[in-house]
């Protein structure tokens, strides 16, 4: 569990003065409140008293029907009776734990890993094995090596985690080579995967990659996304598509969790999708989104100093950077919420403690301009930093200034695709230490 | 019965332990009878308190505005009696090095340390006098931001090496950093309760981490990791000297009220060296200072109308 302090820091991330780069939030502004106004008056006009009745635990039969044409939308087919609606994303993580997890039952996630799915896992007491990432996504070849460290002592996961696309927190994508290594891996072991697909369709730049889930033929693949990025958050409803046991196990769980998702929410987005345009509502999302990364990742380059490194993504909401392993991300939100400018530290994204020189970044949740403001005050507070840092060691950083000021990085670097290339390096866990208190 | 006005929440880091105080200290006022105005401090502190005009203000803030001074300074200038420690007491207890410095002069012991502004190490080459201070404080060391109440920011150094990573670190919650002498032994808290013309001494209460080898600052705050004691179990005269140099802390700062002091009773010499002196200590049911007087036999109902009592006396 984190320590109170840190959730007293993340508090202070959600005031209203503080420029939040550390919510995942979409851009909910971005949807038509005409829309709104007359999609809840179709709702109220054809289904008022069953909107306001409670709903099958599966989920309704409309809402699972418009569910099938988002998957195919990303080439999965699914029949709707293999579907059960949720309430968000987050409950498939909670309900795949209940239904599978045992107290010291081992559970393999990335690392770092959905800051999210940790208090998770840590509830149902899961013994969380992290595998590390590189450009590529999951390290395999990595995760067969902890597979088979865990199987000669006797211990077998009860689920893979992953995020395949445009990875929270880190921002890379699994490879498609990974995805069939990784799906081999799952049938010749028997091993579940939980593919965790929130982002899918927010792809700004690259084709599009098969699902586990697709490739897998639903056979270990539990699949898991949502509407709350292509649609709303508010609306609390996600999805999973799991093996039949499993998917039966999940709907008891569902039972005695909530008996239902939101009847309301769901005859709500049941009217958006029927009628009609949600690919391009999803379509200007993708258009805002592209152009805000690309803010982000212009700001980086101008504001940060030049030891700091930094993902890439080709999709999805987030940015992983990692600085100098002196400074703690945690300890600088201090800072930088002093300059009210909020992010999340990396060692959320962690169970042991590492990860305490990373910060993940969002943008998709605030509009550009306070992109530009809020990248440059961390950068600020970064440098003064790696200023002091230089020192108090007497050994200046390898520049005083960022990268992006006048010719400095021209000297002893290519300019360009300098984050990028160095992703491996990015997502390389630092070495594990216990923190100094 | 009066109108009661309790400050909380505020912008500080400990803006979460200050709702959860301040939100038990509004139950124990309805309790109490009194007619509670809950205030979430932000930019209207001010007009907030011109609409509810309260007759008395308590604070139920921790940390930066709320315990340093700030808060209180307001207060006086809208003559409204608040609980607690004034103005300048609330100055010299939330700086740890003011607070130190006045402890030394006055022979009350606390742990060897150097402070320094981040200009000193910016501006006028600090770094080439580490060597010296950690010869003198010898390892491990500890460093700390002068200002800030919780365990953020708080490092051990075990190593050189480890020092400019603790400095960066603390600086990022203040300007102001201090090094200090580790002392290795028991964490003790005497909690004072100022009852007319003595202030009283609460029963101690020890922290006691559960992994005995390696203390880790953050364990105090993590429910189960840290076990409480009290009364501590300590032989009366260190019980006593204990008690007399809490009270001898919130005499020389100035406090009035109610405070908390921690010191360490150190276990090769075992001598007391205070900390440090919380002139706004939690008022949480985990807290030390409720705990503390639960021991004494004063409820938590009691504790608020005492301190409500004394209220106007810090100024």
């Amino acid at each position: 569990m984190k320590s109170s302090a840190m959730r007293d820091l993340m508090a202070l991330t959600e005031r209203e003065d503080v420029i939040s780069l550390a919510g995942g939030l979409p851009d909910t502004s971005t949807f038509p409140p005409d829309s709104y106004a007359s999609l809840m008056r179709t709702v109220a006009v054809n289904s008022c008293a069953r909107a306001l009745q409670y709903a099958p635990t599966e989920g309704l039969a409309r809402l699972k029907r418009c569910i099938v044409d988002v998957m195919r939308a990303e080439g999965m087919e699914v029949d709707p009776d293999e579907v059960l609606v949720t309430t968000g994303g987050q409950q498939v993580i909670d309900l795949v734990c209940k239904t599978l997890v045992d107290p010291g039952d081992v559970v393999v996630a990335e690392a770092p890993t959905y800051p999210g799915a940790v208090p998770t896992f840590c509830a149902y007491q899961a013994d969380v094995v992290q595998v590390t990432m590189d450009r590529d996504g999951m390290r395999v070849d990595e995760l067969e090596s902890t597979l088979d460290e865990l199987e000669r002592t006797g211990r077998r996961p009860k689920f893979i985690y992953t995020v395949p696309n445009f990875h929270n927190p880190a921002g890379v994508t699994l490879s498609l080579e990974r995805r069939r290594e990784l799906v081999r891996i799952a049938h010749e072991r028997e091993l579940l995967v939980l593919e965790d697909n929130p982002y899918g369709l927010l792809r700004y730049e690259a084709d599009p990659l098969p699902t586990l889930f697709s490739l897998d033929g639903g056979n270990f693949v539990i699949y898991a996304s949502t509407f709350s990025k292509i649609l709303s958050p508010g609306v609390r409803l996600g999805w999973t598509v799991a093996p039949r046991p499993v998917l039966e196990k999940m709907n008891i769980g569902k039972q005695a969790s909530d008996l239902c998702s939101s009847s309301l929410s769901q005859y709500f987005v049941a009217a958006y999708f029927e009628a009609g345009p949600w690919h391009e509502y999803v379509r200007s999302l993708i258009e805002i989104y592209r152009r805000r990364r690309d803010v982000m990742l212009d700001a980086l380059a101008e504001h940060y100093p030049r030891e700091a490194e930094w993902t890439h993504p080709q999709g999805g909401l987030f940015i992983w950077a990692t600085l100098p392993d002196y400074i703690d991300t945690t300890d600088l939100l201090a800072r930088a919420l002093e300059q009210r400018v909020a992010f999340v530290p990396g060692r959320a994204a962690y169970v042991d403690g590492r990860g305490g020189s990373s910060m993940r970044l969002n943008f998709s949740g605030v509009n550009e301009n306070q992109i530009r403001e809020g990248i440059r005050r961390i950068g600020e507070v970064i440098c003064e930093q790696v200023a002091l840092y230089g020192t108090l060691t007497g050994a200046p950083p390898a520049s005083d200034s960022t990268r992006g000021a006048a010719g400095s990085s021209a000297q002893t670097e290519p300019a360009a695709p300098m984050p990028d290339a160095e992703l491996a390096k990015i997502l390389r866990l630092p070495a594990k230490r216990k923190r100094a208190g | 019965m009066s109108r009661v006005a309790v400050l909380k929440g505020g912008r500080s880091l400990e803006r979460q332990v200050s709702l959860k105080s301040g939100a038990r200290v509004e139950e124990a006022l309805a309790r109490l009878g009194h007619d509670v105005a809950s205030i979430d401090v932000g930019g209207d502190l001010v007009d907030r308190l011109l609409v509810e005009r309260p007759a008395v203000a308590f604070i139920a803030l921790h940390g930066r505005d709320g315990e340093d001074g700030t808060v209180q300074e307001l207060l006086e200038v809208m003559g409204i009696p608040y609980t607690g420690s004034g103005v300048s007491a609330c100055i010299r207890a939330s700086d740890k090095v003011l607070a130190k410095h006045a402890m030394r002069d006055d022979g009350i012991p606390t742990p060897e340390f150097y402070a320094f502004n981040e200009t000193a190490f910016r501006e006028l080459g600090a770094a080439v006098a580490l060597p010296v201070i950690e010869e003198r404080l010898r390892f491990p060391i500890v460093v700390k931001p002068a200002c800030q109440g919780s365990a953020l920011g708080i490092k051990f150094a075990r190593t050189p090496a480890d020092v400019p990573t603790a400095l960066v670190a603390a600086f990022s919650y203040d300007r102001k950093v201090l090094l200090e002498r580790h002392v290795s032994g028991r964490d003790l808290a005497v909690s004072i309760l100022d009852e007319g013309e003595t202030p009283r001494a609460l029963p101690i209460v020890e922290a006691v981490p559960r992994e005995e080898d390696f203390y880790d600052f953050e364990s105090r705050y993590v429910i189960g990791r840290t076990t409480f004691v009290c009364p501590a179990e300590l032989p009366d005269q260190v019980a006593e000297r204990a008690a007399s140099l809490a009270i001898g802390v919130y005499e020389l700062l100035g406090c009035a009220g109610f405070a908390r002091v921690d010191m360490m009773l150190e276990a090769d010499t075992e001598e007391l060296y205070v900390l440090e002196l919380n002139a706004i200590p939690g008022l949480t049911e985990t807290s030390l200072l409720p705990q503390a007087a639960d021991a004494a036999g004063i409820g938590f109902d009691e504790l608020v109308e005492r301190i409500l009592d004394r209220a106007g006396e810090g100024g």
